[in-house]
Formats: C-alpha cells, structure tokens, sequence
C-alpha cells in the first residue's frame, strides 16, 4: 500500500507547517467557471511534491475567518505557487477567490500539504491520470513536474468534462503530446460542434483503451467529484489493478 | 494577528451552534464527503471479522453475526474532518468500544485501528475508553455504505475524522504509540480539532 521510495523522502521530521503570507502576483481565467492564481510566498518550503495541497485561510474585518483546502496547480521547479479554483456559486471562499481577488492581493495559506497523492519522477511509471472536471488540477502538477524534469515516464491522461469549455489548461494539453504524454477526453455533456471524440461517462472499455495493461503496475491517481471517483477506481479494480497502485483524490461536494 | 483579506465578508452559519464548530471547520449539510486514499474495498460480510490482538491475554475475534449480536446504541454525535468539513448531529447504530475492549485484559496504552486494504490509525487508548468510541455499522438508520467505511468503522468523534478508520477489521493494542497511515505522511499524530491539530507541529 505505501511506497517505500516516498516515505524514506517523507521519513524526516518537518518543520511546523506555519501561516505563511502570499501575494497574488497573477491572475489567469481558464475557464468560465475557474481562475488560477498565482501566489509569491516567501520561505515556501522547498519539499513540495507534485499533488500536494495548500490550506487557505481569509479573515473578514471581523475577525471572521474561513479555512480551505485547495490543490497546487503548478509544479514543485515553478517560481510562484499556482492555484487554481473553481467558483462555486453557492460557496463561501471560491466566489472571493475567483472574483474578488485582485494581483497584489494577499492572504494567508500554509503548506504543502500531503504525500500519498504525489508522484515524483523517482517514482517512474508508467503513470496513469485519471481526472474528473477540476480534479484535473493535483495531476496538471505531475504533468509539469514531468515536463519541467524532462522525464520520458510513459504517462497517460484521461480527462473527463463536462464541455470542451470546462477543459483546463487547453493549450498547455495541446501541447503535452509532443512531450509524450498522452492525451485522452470525454465530454459528457457533448454539445461542441465538431468533436468526434468520447461523449459518454468513464468506462472499462475507455479505461482499457488508455491503457497499459495492468500487469505493467502502473501508478494510477484519480481526481474528482466523489462519485467519479468511486465509480473509476473500482473499474480500475475490476480490470486487475491492484487497489494499492491507485491512489484517489475525492473533491467532496463542499461549502467552496 | 491574521492580515484581514481585503474585501472578503464571509458567511456566517446562523442555523449553527458556533461553539460546536472547531476552529478552521465549516459545516456541510445535507452532504457526506467522502475521503480515502484509494479504492472503495467491497467486504463481504460472511468473510467479515474483528479481531482485538496484541498486548492482550488473549485475542479476540468476533464474526458478523456475533458483532451483531453484542448490546449496541444510537449515538448522535458531531464529526469534524481535517479538509475543513463538519457534520452536525450524525446518527449512528454503533457497538460501544466499552462492550469489546471489556472482553480483554491488557496494560498496554496505544491501539493501532487496522482495516481491510492495509490502512492504519493510531490512538491513545485512553481516547477510545469510557463511552468516546464506538464500531458503527449504521448511518442514519441504514447499514453504512461502503464508501463510508461499512461495513463498519470506527467512530470516534472528538478527534478528526481520520482516526476514524473505514472498514475496521482489528485493534492491536500496543505498548508504544506507532504513528499510522496519515501520520506518517504529515497528518497530526493527536488530533484534537479544538486545537486544530492537522498536522505535525501543530
């Protein structure tokens, strides 16, 4: 179930994971939903792995505080920690952060949190990703990370959105296949004119067509809402990977 | 003396005790997040068997239908999750820890929660004595879904979630504290959310 290889690099004895102040240095909408912030923090911490995540806290003039969590979009070797969020329309914090912040900005998060949902190249492959709508954002991490290391890990993405407008990061996935990665989506809620990709939900077939066959062990991360989740994990089961190979991340239905 | 977040107002729960929400926590309603580190294991009940080990006279084993058998409770608690959600008032059909740790003799101090597919959490046993802990096999007059942890868990409510452990299968009773599963990857090796201990040095 664990991997030695990250737990001898997460063996040692951190330091206290301290409020640390940010700056919003920029702002990038990715999608009509989604905007990615871009965070300067001073004395982040340098052992940041790929699919960690941050706490966020905002404090009213009150003195009213909320705290969230939210995944690390930009790789470890970036300067400035990227975050990307998705506005909930009901939410608390994800309307603020998408909305309201302005560059110079600046809020407190504290991290990186997290070491069972990493990948470092050490770790090699070959790598699966499997993500649901913003679930996409901890495995984009990977996937920088393996391009910024120019590590040649069989890797292999599988995103599934609801429209092509909800894809994240278009055009750095235009771009991943000529660096090796495989790209592969489904829209559930096909409705753009021209696609003759998948249009249908996660499946063993779809699973199988993205490959590699599980006797190669691949390390297979899957991100999402929780029923996305709970659904491919337990094909990737039922197709012969061994449970401790797939690693999950469930986005809950929350208070945003 | 946190930096205000300009522009931010918040939203206060007014349907909501505030002194039963730990620092940090918000509460979710009607939902039930789920979190695990992989898979949803299926466990079928007529393989299903808890086992109380280690520094005991002892073990003991208990299967299925026997667990059911012991004399059970409705507990209504609040649970605290160290992502940052509360639920207020969950209801469980649960077997108090006091029936089955009444079963054993032992001295030792710590207990390790196992479950199916290898997950561990550590507890002092102080925490899970004394009507604080219970094996719970239903949620809201149902047996407990899978993904929640059934078909049982454990429930322990005044520490984060996560001590909890899903699809209990033992207690191993220690003399040493041994950190599990989260707490070896940088999870609080306590746990208290009223001191908000979500992670080493906290």
């Amino acid at each position: 179930m664990e991997r030695t290889a990250v737990l001898g690099r997460l063996g040692r004895r951190r330091a206290p994971l301290t409020w640390r102040l940010g700056t919003v240095t920029a702002l990038r909408d990715e999608t009509r939903h989604a905007r990615t912030l871009v965070l300067d923090v001073p004395d982040w911490p340098q052992d940041q792995l790929a699919g960690m995540h941050v706490d966020v806290r905002l404090t009213a003039d009150d003195g009213y505080q909320a705290e969230r969590s939210y995944s690390i979009a930009s790789a470890p070797e970036d300067t400035g920690l990227a975050l990307t969020v998705e506005r909930i329309d009901d939410g608390e914090v994800s309307p603020y952060l998408t909305e309201e912040v302005q560059v110079g900005d600046g809020f407190e998060l504290r991290g990186p949190i997290g070491g069972y949902f990493t990948w470092h190249i050490s770790d090699g492959g070959p790598l699966v990703l499997v993500a649901g709508g913003s679930g996409l954002v901890p495995l984009m991490a990977m996937i920088r990370h393996r391009m910024r290391e120019a590590s040649e890990v069989d890797t292999r993405l599988l995103l599934s959105s609801r429209s092509w407008a909800d894809v994240l990061y278009q055009q750095e996935l235009a771009a991943a296949p000529d660096q090796g990665v495989a790209t592969y989506f489904t829209l559930t809620r096909h409705s753009d004119p021209g696609w003759t990709g998948w249009t249908r939900r996660v499946d063993a077939e779809m699973l199988s067509e993205v490959g590699p066959d599980p006797a190669q062990r691949p390390l297979v991360y899957v991100c999402g809402p929780t029923p996305f989740v709970e659904g491919v994990a337990g094909l990737l089961v039922d197709l012969g990977h061994e449970a401790g190979q797939v690693h999950t991340e469930r986005f809950g239905p929350t208070g945003g | 003396m946190p930096r205000i977040s300009r522009g931010f107002h918040g939203r206060r729960r007014t349907d909501v005790d505030s002194s039963r929400i730990p620092p940090g926590q918000y509460v979710v309603d009607p939902e039930f997040p789920v979190l695990s580190a992989g898979p949803t294991p299926d466990v079928p009940l007529a393989s299903w068997s808890f086992t109380i080990d280690g520094e005991v006279d002892e073990p003991r084993t208990w299967t299925w239908d026997q667990f059911l058998a012991l004399p059970s409770e409705s507990v209504t608690v609040d649970i605290h999750c160290v992502t940052k959600w509360s639920k207020i008032d969950t209801v469980w059909k649960a077997v108090s820890l006091d029936v089955l740790l009444g079963e054993v003799e032992t001295s030792a101090e710590y207990v390790t929660a196992s479950s199916e597919g290898g997950y561990t959490s550590n507890l002092p046993l102080a925490d899970i004595m004394d009507g604080q802990a219970w094996v719970a096999y239903q949620f809201d007059g149902e047996p407990l879904e899978p993904e929640h942890g059934g078909p049982a868990r454990l429930l322990v409510p005044h520490l984060y979630f996560w001590k909890s452990a899903k699809w209990l299968r033992g207690l191993t009773l220690m003399n040493e504290d041994e950190p599990g599963f989260w707490e070896r990857y940088g999870y609080h090796n306590y746990g208290d959310p009223w001191k908000e201990q979500r992670y080493w040095g906290d």
